[in-house]
């Protein structure tokens, strides 16, 4: 389960992502509790969690929103190998900085980036995640926070 | 010596993002670093510095196959006059103080600017 600032954190290292890597800020959108997996877009990142707490954190988008952030990124390369590179670059990038205040016991995976599928995690009956739904120019995509 | 006459620095990328890699050498302004080679991972890093013996290194942390603290052990052990910048993700106090007690000499947080690149990479080099 995850307290009202710990989410924050997650927000706050979402909007920050794209305020700098792309220089334009993203719109977060309220975030909302579900239980199961959600749907996912084309590209996901996902992180695991172990230490002082388990779980996941992925980073779900589609192609048309990845191009564009390759784009803002003076990238040339828009192969789906880069792809997968940028979705899990960005899934690490908001989990590595949540550590900031959730501190080093909070231990995070290298990405495992899914393509197409959907994303089939263990979860505990009645586990819920966190859905917090970001949208950028005219994409839209979620980071998805499912932590015990 | 480059052609004006100033000293230049060998320089390796170690990220395990092409993104990363490419971003890195695309966005740093010093004509006095030259790149020597990137790797992917600590191991891949130690290969390429045993053959190219670099003076400058960007260093992720979390990679596959051997983390970027560990290797940044192993380089300050191969060469300690070795200057190397951490860029990384993971923003708590605790691993920047192990990073720098295992010998790094800088550390950046990602995402970053061109700037906050630029200005770490003087700060490393001065």
């Amino acid at each position: 389960m995850l307290y009202e600032q710990e989410l924050k954190t997650f927000v706050e290292g979402t909007t920050n992502f794209f305020e700098v890597a792309a220089q334009q800020p993203a719109t977060i959108g309220s975030p909302y509790l579900m239980e199961g997996s959600p749907s996912v877009h084309e590209y996901t990142g996902v992180i695991n969690i172990s230490g002082k707490r388990e779980g996941v954190v992925y980073f779900t988008a589609p192609k048309a929103m990845l191009t564009v952030l390759l784009m803002k990124m003076q990238e040339n390369d828009f192969s789906h190998e880069t792809m997968r590179d940028l979705v899990g670059e960005v899934a690490n990038t908001i989990s590595g900085n949540a550590r900031r205040d959730f501190g080093r016991d909070f231990v995070i995976s290298v990405p495992n980036v899914l393509s197409g599928e959907k994303p089939e995690f263990p979860q505990k009956p009645g586990q819920r995640s966190f859905i917090i739904p970001i949208n950028w120019r005219s994409h839209s995509a979620k980071l998805v926070v499912s932590l015990t | 010596m480059n052609g004006k006459g100033r000293r230049t620095y060998k320089l390796m990328i170690v990220d395990d993002s092409n993104i990363m890699r490419r971003r890195i050498e695309r966005s740093q302004q010093f004509e006095e670093l030259q790149l020597v080679g990137t790797a992917g991972n600590g191991l891949e890093a130690l290969e390429l510095f045993r053959k190219t013996d670099p003076d400058v290194v960007t260093m992720d942390l979390t990679m596959p196959r051997m983390d970027g603290i560990e290797c940044i052990g192993k380089l300050v052990a191969l060469k300690p006059a070795v200057r190397i910048l951490v860029i990384s993700a993971l923003a708590d106090k605790a691993t920047a103080v192990e990073a720098m007690e295992k010998g790094a000499n800088g550390f950046l947080n990602k995402p970053f600017t061109d700037r906050q690149l630029n200005e770490a990479i003087a700060e490393l080099m001065r």
